[in-house]
């Protein structure tokens, strides 16, 4: 009787671990219909600029991951707060060259490549572990909705942008595997923790 | 008899009550300050001061804020252009002037509670500023 409670304890716990080690990050990027097909829009293609003058295209993150979002340096709201918690993502993988980290500058008129290869040197963030690129505002703010991050000019708010802080997580297929509110330290933690287990389901295949 | 146990009695009461007030005091004694720092200052300087590394200076253990005293209300309500040195840090970051959503300007009350916050915030112990002082200050460095 007792032998029998062990076995079912140990056989529930086995299952259990498996199930919850094995069950892949879930695809978030929009469904679409592709030769009658359902699949998922993938992250179009892009041509930036970063701090070091390069040219950053999809290319840039081949057999890569990567975490993009969308800030300001001039920004007074919650930009700061999205830096802060980028940089604990920046020095958790700092040693993982699977991992770029992509910011994009939503206020390119102000923020040239000098300003941000300061603003990025300031903070001790080196192209290409994080690339801040700038580029053309209308290709900036069109790429930011595929990325599920919202960008409008609005000049009643102190900032003159009413923008999301969201931080996307990007596999190798170019394809949204998480998301985080970029100003919440738990909800990064979590995301640290997502961006692991992508890591890991990777080095497996 | 029943005389002095009522003395006893009125004693340990007003000890309690002293030691509830000076330990709500000390729990926080600048409640509007810290209301009005996270709302219109902990965005960049962060909610414990360490402003945000390279590019924001620190607010907390900082020689600046310390030797400013008055000086910060200036800063506060005018904002900061160019470089500023904090604990040998070259800082320069414009800051925007600290304003309402409607565009008006804080107070001098509020810019007065807001300086005695930080100076006794996150270990600082710079001291008090005075309201006169801030008025002072805030008149010497009007924009026109």
């Amino acid at each position: 009787m007792k032998d029998n409670f062990y076995f079912f304890f140990f056989l529930s716990l086995f299952i259990w671990s498996c199930n919850s080690s094995n069950e892949p990050l879930p695809i978030l990027s929009k469904k679409i219909i592709e030769n009658g097909e359902i699949a998922y829009e993938k992250i179009p293609s892009f041509s930036f600029v970063n701090q070091d003058s390069n040219t950053i295209t999809n290319q840039n993150f081949e057999h890569k991951i990567y975490v993009a979002d969308f800030f300001f340096t001039h920004c007074p709201t919650i930009c700061p707060i999205m830096t802060q918690q980028m940089l604990r993502i920046h020095e958790h993988f700092l040693d993982n060259d699977y991992l770029h980290i992509l910011s994009h500058t939503i206020d390119p008129k102000r923020d040239t490549v000098l300003h941000l290869k300061h603003y990025a040197k300031n903070i001790g963030a080196f192209a290409p572990k994080w690339h801040f690129v700038t580029g053309d505002k209308d290709e900036l703010y069109d790429i930011a909705d595929h990325y599920y991050n919202k960008v409008v000019e609005d000049q009643n708010l102190p900032d003159g942008f009413d923008h999301s802080g969201r931080f996307i997580l990007v596999d190798e297929e170019g394809l949204i595997r998480a998301y985080c509110n970029g100003t919440s330290e738990e909800e990064v933690s979590e995301f640290i923790e997502k961006i692991e287990q992508l890591i890991q389901e990777n080095a497996k295949k | 008899m029943q005389k002095s146990n009522w003395l006893i009695l009125s004693i340990l009461f007003s000890i309690g009550i002293i030691i509830t007030f000076y330990s709500c005091q000390e729990e926080n004694p600048y409640k509007q300050g810290e209301i009005l720092y996270a709302k219109y200052c902990s965005n960049c300087h962060m909610d414990d001061g360490t402003g945000l590394r390279g590019n924001i200076p620190p607010l907390a253990n900082a020689d600046y804020v310390r030797n400013a005293g008055p000086q910060i209300a200036c800063i506060i309500n005018n904002g900061m252009e160019g470089e500023v040195l904090v604990n040998g840090r070259t800082y320069n970051q414009p800051m925007a002037a600290v304003k309402r959503p409607t565009g008006d300007p804080l107070t001098e009350f509020e810019i007065t509670n807001i300086i005695n916050y930080i100076n006794h915030a996150w270990g600082n112990d710079y001291g008090i500023v005075k309201l006169e002082d801030v008025r002072k200050m805030i008149e010497s460095c009007k924009k026109d």
